[in-house]
């Protein structure tokens, strides 16, 4: 089975594909890729595919927060995509990623939602981010955050007039002060390893989602895998996280 | 002499293995045993071992146990033996005589809901059970009623070679039969005294002074 | 984030020094029904959990031939938050009901039970923080009197930065306006951790001091919660 033979080679020290434990298969990011979409990227790692699209309509402002835009993040694990992927309402599993690429880009405030309200109380820009998974071949996590990053990057907001939208019609770029970068460490036996492929995530015990800013403060962090973590492991992790996305950012 | 210790919690040190079989509700990490469960610790030089407080009941191959016909199928019959798994009774190891089970409608031996006494005779690694009446205490049970008690409390109420079940046989004129698996089937005209007896044993099971408090709601 | 100053002379909004727990209280078997249960509260937060199982998993399909499987369902109850939320599961309840049921995984021994379930629940009663660790420890004392076999419990907390101090034990009005907070489970004898969350932003060093207040503050929890169980046998 691949899956034991991923295992094996990993406790040997290297894996299926020959990359050292801290290397990323090949990263393709393409911007601006839909163009009903008011921001978007399409993000390839190895074989990994995934769209974001960011689309801004104006809306009512949250009663705890008058004067500042809202921000939505949705995945769909489109069926596809997988074999495992079934349709219906999300899983936990894609619910679970799009939480984790919002809180990344939420608490690193890397949009500026105070400069989204239109009228205080009453009208603000809505961002809406949706990720749509093409293809899944391991680590849809960090692929689905760095295209989310690349397409509000790349976002503009529409042209208003007479209190609508005028689609097709651009203003100004969405206003962002960060690039936070998702960077998910595996954990397999007493090994750390970066962007698993499908049949190394089938092998490996517990992982650590880091999101990164780029004044190196972490913003957002999960625990994920059915195994449990050691304490001295989380500072390892976040080492590598940390390393590697200065790498990333440089992509995006 | 078995050594009974104060309750332990799930993951409690009991001692050093020392060499000893590692009997139900325990773990080895290191040299050491530790607990799985809220129990009574068992240690003896042979082996260390912990009785749950509660849990439901896994079948072990051997064990004598109550079973509720729950299905007729074309070989055999389902057996609820109280427990996440349910058992099998093939045709073989309940009938003597020879059946031709083309043709039998096997219903006229056991049916759904009658009550046997059996033994677990085979129990897989991913616990499939089946049970056998091939066995000198085994048999099917008529009228009475079943209870239901924590099945690890069952050794409690059969008492130091079944005196404490003797007892209450004796004393209520019951006929009574104890599964290890936590029901306990009982027949005659005084079995609201037994049944009373043996919860009173379920609840106070490890107080001291039991048996005299046994024996004088016996009189 | 930062609305309100939630620390005024190193004391919080409701008197507690940045270390100190709010006041605990754990009972069991509140819920007759089920294998067993238990109600766990820190201030005025109140979490009911129980156990159903091990029971027989239908449809068959779902079975795993060599090892029970876990299922946790996290809700909160619709008068539970000031705000009253609607009843049903949402995207976060969706998704704590996952991290919930990965902090209890490496603690359970599913291999002593192929082919059956064993389902646990956490019903938030009463909501002023921290949830999802308060369940949690509400769920680790149902399980342990449900009979359930396990290497460990598990102890819960939250952990954050409010007005630039470290903190531990948030309620509601410091989880929301705080810098940065955390949640985390560990297996008190094992030490080691089945949950970590975090959201907010803090260095490497900070988590690093946050881990180790947590694991101090959930010791500490766990003491109680060994109490209780011993202390519920006595009683019987």
């Amino acid at each position: 089975m691949e899956e034991t033979y991923a295992l094996e080679l990993i406790q040997k020290g290297k894996r299926i594909d020959g990359r050292k434990f801290n290397e990323f298969r090949n990263i393709e990011i393409n911007a601006n890729v839909i163009s009903t979409a008011e921001g978007s990227a399409r993000v390839r790692i190895g074989d990994t595919e995934v769209i974001a699209g960011v689309k801004i309509a104006v809306g009512k402002p949250f009663p705890d927060t008058p004067n500042k835009g809202i921000l939505v993040v949705n995945a769909e694990f489109t069926p596809l995509a997988s074999p495992e992927f079934e349709s219906g309402p999300p899983s936990e599993n894609a619910v679970e990623l799009a939480r984790i690429v919002d809180r990344g880009i939420r608490e690193s405030e890397t949009i500026e939602l105070d400069k989204l309200c239109l009228v205080e109380g009453e009208k603000v820009f809505s961002t809406f981010v949706d990720i749509h998974i093409i293809n899944h071949q391991g680590n849809l996590q960090d692929a689905a955050a760095l295209a989310a990053v690349v397409a509000l990057r790349n976002a503009r907001l529409p042209k208003l007039e007479n209190d609508g939208i005028v689609r097709g019609e651009y203003d100004k770029p969405l206003p962002l002060k960060f690039a936070p970068i998702n960077v998910t460490v595996s954990k397999v036996g007493e090994n750390f390893i970066l962007d698993p492929n499908y049949e190394e995530e089938k092998i490996l015990d517990s992982k650590l989602s880091i999101s990164v800013r780029d004044d190196d403060k972490i913003c957002a962090l999960q625990k994920q895998g059915r195994k449990e973590i050691k304490f001295e492991d989380v500072e390892k992790m976040i080492d590598m996280a940390m390393e590697k996305s200065k790498e990333l950012r440089k992509l995006v | 002499m078995a050594e009974y210790r104060d309750v332990v919690i799930p993951s409690e040190k009991i001692d050093a293995r020392k060499g000893r079989k590692l009997g139900n509700g325990v773990y080895q990490d290191g040299e050491n045993v530790f607990s799985k469960f809220m129990g009574i610790p068992r240690i003896d030089e042979n082996e260390i071992s912990v009785i749950p407080l509660s849990g439901v009941y896994l079948p072990n191959l051997g064990d004598r146990v109550i079973g509720i016909i729950s299905g007729v199928e074309i070989s055999g019959w389902m057996v609820d033996i109280n427990s996440p798994y349910v058992a099998f009774l093939p045709v073989a190891e309940a009938v003597e005589e020879f059946i031709d089970m083309a043709r039998t409608d096997i219903s006229r031996y056991f049916d759904a809901n009658d009550v046997v006494f059996c033994r677990i005779s085979k129990v897989t690694k991913n616990k499939t059970v089946q049970v056998s009446l091939r066995d000198t205490l085994a048999r099917k049970l008529y009228g009475g009623v079943i209870i239901k008690v924590t099945p690890s409390k069952i050794p409690r109420i059969i008492g130091k070679a079944g005196s404490m079940i003797s007892l209450i046989k004796t004393r209520t004129k019951c006929d009574i039969y104890t599964g290890q698996n936590g029901l306990i089937w009982i027949r005659g005209e005084n079995k609201a005294k037994a049944i009373e007896v043996i919860l009173t044993i379920e609840k106070e099971s490890h107080t001291i002074g039991l048996t005299e408090r046994i024996e004088s709601m016996l009189m | 984030m930062k609305e309100e100053k939630l620390l005024i002379d190193g004391k919080r909004i409701d008197g507690r020094l940045p270390e100190q727990l709010r006041d605990i209280g754990m009972k069991l078997n509140a819920v007759t029904t089920s294998n067993g249960s238990a109600e766990v509260r820190f201030g005025r937060t109140t979490a009911i959990a129980s156990v159903h199982g091990p029971r027989a998993l239908y449809p068959r399909f779902l079975q795993e031939s060599d090892t029970g499987i876990l299922r946790t369902r996290y809700n909160m109850a619709p008068f539970s938050v000031n705000d009253r939320k609607s009843p049903g599961p949402d995207r976060r309840s969706t998704e704590i009901s996952k991290v919930i049921r990965l902090a209890f995984e490496p603690a359970i021994f599913l291999e002593d039970f192929p082919k059956v379930t064993i389902d646990g629940f956490v019903e938030i009663v009463e909501a002023d923080g921290s949830t999802r660790v308060t369940g949690i420890n509400a769920l680790s004392l149902a399980l342990a009197v449900a009979g359930i076999p396990m290497k460990d419990l598990v102890v819960a907390c939250s952990i954050g930065k409010i007005d630039g101090v470290l903190v531990v034990d948030l309620n509601g009005r410091e989880d929301n306006n705080s810098e940065a907070d955390m949640a985390f489970a560990m297996l008190p004898n094992k030490e080691v951790i089945s949950l970590l969350q975090m959201d907010g932003a803090l260095t490497k060093d900070e988590i690093l001091k946050l881990l180790q207040l947590a694991k101090e503050s959930c010791m500490k929890i766990y003491e109680i919660q060994k109490k209780v169980l011993k202390e519920s046998y006595k009683g019987e």
